[in-house]
């Protein structure tokens, strides 16, 4: 084929893509990754929008926003970020909104390890107590609020082992080299049933509210997909995989 | 510049890391450095290969076989429990045994150019010379090698300094034990505190460079010796 050709062709079939068809870049706070990949499966089959997902931790999506990362939608695990970005201009105000409360978990893969009053704190008989990095995770921060809040924290401290993010949290006790870890009730609890071992879920008055909001960033202004996808967000269908994972609202 | 008390622990833990890992090396990485120059077996494609592994394969899948392995459903994790020395992930020593892995082929690959490029010849002359091999080896190939020993090192050093992935996936950012530098770097950017990401990215930057200036520059003519 002579390149004149090839070049006709190329045209051709970039003009008869359909135009009503969107993509969005969506930055999903890693504590959401199950729910949202079943979101954006049916999102994509009911919309014809297509979305390209990152999964990471919000403080370095925030980072790569300012330093004009090309995300239209920000998936947050927390409900400073949104707010941050709304006041740096890099996001569009008026359109935050909490589309999940998170829950804490402490869990183990041992069955009997941990007691649904929480008790093994107080004892100690472990070696390692995984938890995501307080500076940087609202889970992590969770965790040590409500160790705090039980007297625990000073004598656990020493066993302490901090995952990057809370993917990395749950890889660290799910492997054993943690014996055990706080993590997000959305990664071990699926269609009313929890993960093998033990478990205890923290009463929610020992730490701050996991709020997760979603915004619109700056970007996304005008493209259809971004859009679509935070009304999405709020449909039934969306609440009802969001709460299949163990999520309030 | 300021640099805080946890920045400071954070860049003597580095170099306490990379210089028990150079120095575990240099005896674990010479042999099958003089090894692998000097054979003629069929294997010694594959181990070769095996030894350049840590080139190619990204941090992560070594972190993450290292994570499982060492863990206590591992065969390193039963071995390291049954010796009664505990598991590894989330200790200093852990991060040593994973340096190890990881900085191999920084130090075996150019020590065994190093001693390619001696030859049969020297080593001939010394086994005339009623020399024992090992007498050859720590007489002739040894000196001869020596600034293959040298850039190997300083190779091996700066690149367990400059490590990140493996680290992040088994070492549980331990103040004191596992937080090395770069981690703490990731940790004050992740954190936003992005002055204090400067100060230290500074220091690691000056240093890298300083590094790769000292083997650039100072690097003794192999061939002046032979």
């Amino acid at each position: 084929m002579k390149p004149l050709n090839i070049l006709l062709l190329t045209c051709s079939l970039t003009v008869t893509l359909p135009v009503y068809a969107d993509e969005a870049k969506v930055a999903v706070a890693a504590n959401f990754t199950g729910p949202m990949e079943k979101i954006a499966q049916a999102f994509e089959q009911e919309t014809g929008h297509k979305l390209v997902i990152a999964y990471g931790t919000v403080g370095k999506f925030y980072a790569q926003i300012k330093n004009g990362a090309p995300f239209e939608v920000l998936v947050s695990s927390d409900d400073e970020t949104p707010i941050r970005l709304e006041k740096d201009g890099l996001a569009i105000a008026g359109n935050r909104f909490t589309y999940a409360i998170g829950k804490l978990m402490l869990w183990s893969t041992r069955p009997g390890l941990v007691d649904d009053r929480g008790e093994v704190l107080k004892r100690g008989d472990f070696k390692y107590l995984a938890i995501a990095n307080p500076k940087t995770a609202v889970y992590g921060a969770a965790a040590v609020r409500a160790m705090e809040k039980l007297g625990v924290y000073a004598a656990l401290e020493p066993k302490l082992v901090q995952g990057e993010n809370i993917t990395q949290t749950y890889q660290f006790t799910a492997t054993g080299n943690a014996e055990l870890g706080f993590v997000a009730l959305s990664q071990i609890y699926k269609d009313g049933r929890y993960a093998e071992g033990s478990r205890w879920v923290v009463p929610p008055e020992l730490y701050p509210a996991l709020r997760q909001d979603a915004v619109l960033l700056t970007r996304g202004k005008g493209n259809a997909a971004a859009e679509a996808l935070l009304v999405y967000l709020k449909s039934d269908a969306a609440k009802a995989v969001i709460r299949s994972y163990g999520y309030e609202f | 510049m300021h640099l805080s008390d946890s920045d400071l622990q954070a860049i003597w833990l580095t170099i306490r890391l990379a210089s028990i890992v150079t120095l575990i090396l240099l005896f674990v990485g010479t042999p099958i450095a003089w090894w692998l120059a000097r054979t003629k077996a069929w294997w010694k494609g594959p181990i070769g290969a095996v030894v350049a592994l840590p080139l190619v394969l990204p941090p992560s899948v070594l972190g993450f076989y290292l994570l499982l392995g060492m863990g206590p459903n591992g065969p390193v994790g039963h071995l390291t429990e049954a010796l009664g020395i505990g598991l590894l992930p989330f200790t200093f020593w852990g991060l040593v045994v994973a340096s190890v892995f990881y900085s191999l082929p920084f130090m075996v690959q150019p020590l065994q150019s190093a001693f390619e490029s001696i030859g049969e010849r020297p080593l001939e002359v010394a086994a005339t010379l009623r020399a024992s091999p090992l007498d050859a080896f720590f007489t002739v190939a040894v000196p001869l090698a020596l600034p293959g020993f040298l850039s190997a090192s300083i190779l091996t050093f700066a690149h367990t300094v400059g490590e990140f992935g493996v680290v992040l996936m088994i070492g549980g950012n331990i103040p004191g034990e596992t937080r090395v530098a770069s981690v703490q770097i990731y940790d004050h950017v992740e954190a936003l505190e992005y002055m204090q990401a400067h100060n230290l990215a500074a220091v690691m930057l000056v240093f890298s460079f300083a590094v790769l200036l000292t083997i650039y520059v100072w690097r003794p003519n192999p061939k002046r010796g032979v």
